[in-house]
């Protein structure tokens, strides 16, 4: 089972469906009856990337093209704004390769791009060396009749440092997957999610964490609002395998539901193998406080912009973790943006 | 101001407010006193409008505006303000973003103009230092890890910058040591005007001796069963509720 190979053969039966444990709630066999043609190169002009002005090197992968590797010297400090651009309603894989020499520092600041149907996969692979640090800013505004897949592989070598942010909108199908292992000692990670959703988006944020390594932190926030018809899916998985000792590893997942037939499935997964770990999780989901919405009302705030405040500072607490200055402000524009309708 | 005529209220099936009749002129402070369970609580609630408490007969007019056929924010537009008895935590909002968002709300809804950043935080700044209140808490999430004596000051300091007409003060002094007591009475003294009236509930006369009030009404059994001046309270320290009860 593989998108790629769905793709590359027009094969509907080697799409992941709902048999697939992993997929369950994110079932693209069951919704695709036919895999649409290869996308054709984009030659038109595009608008501005919501990064751009932040990055000097600035990179655009259209239709699955031009991803080319991304490769930070030892020792070196950068900020790399990629777009991955989906135009017309064809089928593409995008491969970007990213390897951070030993003591390198990179700012990631990552976009999807979606304007139309189109079935899209990006497969990145992402290297940290000895005492590496990456912090990766996700934005995925995606078109509501795409379906989008991004999955990242991202290996931590000792004492390497990883932080991400993945923020999304939905899609007709949207599935951002992270799977980070940290083999070497004493690795640090971040995870944070949001995603905001509307009318019938769906929106899937898994993350696998495999602590191979002793001395190892992850530290995890997702926090969602759905509405309308939406759907969120939040899968976290933290594996600490065997001899990882002195772990530590916290994840929150906590979700608004703003309509009656809004829905999020959560499944947060603890697999401790080793002794000597500090492990936790906490899952909410819920609507907002209404007791909160009546002090804010009796303060002279009408009913949406009390619930636009509300919500904003349930997600304010996981934009306010991003790093990069100005890719925070940016996501905090974003979400107030969909938030406020 | 206010003017209160006959007010049945029910909460949760059951009839809280049974008939309860209320005149508070501009310029005066009026003292609701009555045990626990007589309806103080649910009275500032339905004059605010806070959902589940449903009015089944009667009135209330501010300035012979018909209050209850408005939103919560309507009423807090036309100055109705209401000092929590127990103020809500918001997580993640700064106590200067919330009052300034309130503020503003309310100036729209008035068709004033907005106020801007400098103006605010000047008026912020002397409103905190009156309250004796760090200006560096109005920076933090509002209410959230605040004491209880906190969580009342930044009340009254919401009372003052938003400057309602009618003020109503729910339990004000629970939790409040002496000196908080004094402040914050202070802070409500300021707020006395010939164009102003205030509300206050309490179970115990103590506050009344920092807050003097005009009249005194006693609460029992979800009508005003008893009013009187300021010596009424007195009365009832010494002599309890019992027999307002037993009348009830």
């Amino acid at each position: 089972m593989s998108i790629a190979t769905a793709i590359r053969d027009r094969d509907v039966a080697e799409l992941p469906s709902r048999r697939d444990e992993a997929w369950r709630w994110t079932d693209l066999r069951g919704l695709i009856r036919k895999l649409p043609p290869p996308s054709e190169r984009f030659a038109g002009e595009l608008d501005a990337g919501a990064f751009d002005a932040l990055a000097a090197d600035r990179r655009v992968v259209i239709n699955g093209r031009g991803a080319d590797p991304i490769e930070i010297a030892r020792g070196s400090t950068a900020v790399v704004a990629v777009r991955f651009v989906s135009r017309g309603a064809g089928a593409h894989i995008a491969r970007l390769t990213v390897e951070v020499g030993a003591d390198a520092k990179l700012q990631l600041l990552e976009t999807y791009e979606s304007d139309g149907a189109a079935l899209s996969e990006a497969a990145i692979t992402i290297t940290l060396g000895k005492g590496a640090s990456v912090e990766r800013v996700v934005l995925a505004q995606d078109d509501a009749e795409a379906v989008s897949v991004s999955q990242a592989r991202v290996t931590l070598a000792a004492r390497a440092r990883f932080s991400q942010t993945v923020v999304a909108s939905g899609a007709r199908r949207q599935r951002l997957e992270t799977q980070v292992t940290h083999p070497g000692a004493g690795a640090e990670l971040r995870l944070d999610g949001i995603y905001l959703l509307a009318d019938k988006r769906h929106s899937d944020q898994t993350t696998v964490v495999t602590h191979a390594g002793t001395d190892g932190v992850t530290a995890q926030l997702a926090k969602g609002v759905v509405r309308d018809q939406a759907r969120g899916v939040f899968q976290g998985r933290i594996v600490v395998a065997e001899g990882a000792d002195r772990t530590d590893a916290r994840m929150g997942h906590h979700a608004l539901i703003l309509s009656d037939r809004a829905e999020v499935d959560a499944k947060p997964e603890l697999e401790i193998y080793a002794d000597d770990v500090a492990c936790a999780h906490g899952n909410t989901v819920g609507a907002l406080d209404e007791d909160a919405l009546f002090y804010a009302r009796q303060r002279g705030m009408g009913e949406p912009e009390a619930r636009a405040l509300l919500t904003e500072a349930f997600i304010g607490e996981v934009v306010d973790r991003i790093g990069h200055e100005g890719a925070r402000e940016v996501v905090r524009a974003w979400a107030a943006g969909r938030l406020r309708g | 101001m206010l003017k209160v005529e006959n007010l049945h209220a029910v909460v949760d099936g059951k009839e809280i407010l049974k008939g309860l009749s209320l005149e508070v002129p501009a310029g005066e402070v009026h003292a609701i006193m009555g045990p626990n369970g007589a309806g103080k609580s649910t009275l500032s609630y339905v004059l605010t409008g806070r959902a589940g408490y449903e009015v089944t007969e009667g009135s209330a007019t501010l300035d012979g505006e018909d209050l209850l056929a408005l939103a919560p924010d309507e009423r807090a537009a036309r100055g109705v303000f209401l000092s929590f008895q127990y103020p809500l935590e918001i997580p993640g909002v700064p106590a200067l973003t919330f009052i300034r968002t309130a503020l503003n709300a309310q100036r729209r809804a008035r068709g004033e103009a907005e106020m801007g950043a400098p103006e605010f935080l000047k008026l912020a700044r002397a409103r905190a230092a009156d309250l004796k209140i760090d200006f560096d808490m109005l920076k933090r999430a509002l209410n959230v890890g605040f004491s209880g004596g906190e969580k009342k000051r930044m009340e009254i300091l919401q009372m003052a910058m938003l400057s309602p007409r009618f003020l109503i003060l729910d339990e004000t002094d629970s939790g409040l040591d002496i000196d908080a007591l004094r402040i914050v009475s202070d802070g409500v003294n300021a707020l006395r005007a010939p164009d102003r009236a205030m509300l206050v509930i309490t179970h115990y006369q103590r506050l009344l001796d920092y807050i003097k009030p005009d009249r005194v009404h006693v609460l029992a059994g979800g009508r005003i069963v008893a009013s009187g001046g300021p010596e009424l309270a007195h009365e009832l320290e010494r002599g309890g509720y019992e027999r307002y009860e037993a009348a009830a």
